[in-house]
């Protein structure tokens, strides 16, 4: 342990706002990328699923061929 | 497995979802786990610097984002290369992939210079030779996400972004050399090749240990991104619709009778 107290190394020689400035950015920006990777992954998915849902309503709905033209 | 066929399986895909996904885990676990002690071992157990007490304890965030901001870089363009030369569609989906997290890599590197430089240099920011190099780093993955969003024609977006990438890729050399060719406040390299690191072992392990959490990190991520690529532009086969349907069948987001109604749709076959 190189402090000799909690206190001690909360304050970080005096350089405590710089020191717990960077560590507090770098967990945000690690946290923001797994969280964007996280939710892309479930909106792909979900988007696919709400294509599907969509289609298969049009045909249910008997308009069969023109639901499954659009975009 | 040969080589040929390992490079022809690389460029499918369906085969990259398939064997992607634990892969992600055990790169992300691997990340969380050497982030944490090499974080907790540079911040509470490595011996403040001689001459910059305890400010110097930001290296092991500074140093491992700015060096993987960097190998991201090279990473698109060796993909954008690849593109150029072969067609892969992985190759593009790779290049889309890793925009995101590398530019948020070369802001934080930035960020934390200088917030590094104000106690040390007793400026925010100086128009230094590494500085500098760094900022061109940060408008080339502006200009690289920008790019893309412009060009609606997802194979002219991809061929253009392609480019961008690999003629980008002289600033990495200029980035490292920076140090050496010009006179600059920056230091020198932590670590290099050929010879042993100027610090002591029990400053420059927790950094080493960082350095490999934070790749880890990056390749975990990147599958993670390259994933949902792969669903939103194979939206229409077969495959992905199966997929599709499973997945939030297992969340409980679909009932199986809604799935067997759907059926496999108009991408059957594709």
């Amino acid at each position: 342990m190189s402090f000799a107290s909690f206190g001690e190394f909360l304050n970080m020689g005096g350089h405590a706002l710089y020191v717990w400035l960077s560590y507090g950015a770098a967990a945000g920006v690690m946290l923001y990328n797994w969280a964007a990777a996280r939710r892309q992954q479930r909106r792909a998915l979900q988007d696919v699923l709400d294509r599907m849902r969509r289609e298969a309503g049009g045909r249910a709905d008997g308009r069969a061929g023109r639901g499954d033209e659009e975009r | 497995m040969t080589l040929k066929e390992l490079w022809h399986r690389l460029g499918s895909p369906r085969w990259f979802y398939r064997i992607s996904g634990p892969l992600a885990w055990v790169l992300g676990i691997l990340a969380l786990v050497l982030l944490v002690s090499g974080s907790v071992w540079g911040l509470a157990f490595a011996p403040p610097d001689y001459q910059q007490g305890n400010s110097f304890r930001i290296i092991y965030i500074h140093v491992p984002t700015a060096i993987v901001a960097q190998s991201a870089y090279m990473l698109m363009g060796v993909a954008g290369a690849i593109l150029l030369v072969w067609r892969m569609k992985m190759a593009d989906m790779v290049l889309a992939a890793t925009v995101p997290f590398g530019m948020t890599m070369t802001a934080l590197a930035l960020f934390t210079g200088a917030v590094w430089g104000k106690p040390t240099w007793g400026a925010w920011w100086v128009w230094d030779a590494r500085t500098t190099s760094m900022l061109v780093l940060l408008f080339l993955y502006f200009g690289l996400y920008a790019l893309r969003q412009a060009i609606p024609r997802q194979e002219t977006a991809g061929r253009a972004c392609a480019v961008l990438a690999v003629v980008g890729v002289i600033n990495i050399p200029i980035i490292k050399y920076s140090v050496d060719w010009w006179l600059t406040l920056h230091q020198g390299a932590t670590f290099r090749l050929t010879e042993a690191p100027a610090m002591p072992p029990e400053m420059w392990i927790p950094l080493a240990v960082n350095v490999l959490g934070l790749y880890c990190f990056f390749g975990a991520n990147l599958v993670g991104r390259l994933r949902a690529e792969i669903v939103r532009r194979e939206a229409r086969t077969a495959w992905v619709r199966a997929l599709a349907a499973g997945e939030l069948q297992t969340a409980r987001e679909v009932s199986e009778d809604e799935v067997l109604r759907m059926g496999p749709g108009p991408g059957a076959g594709r």
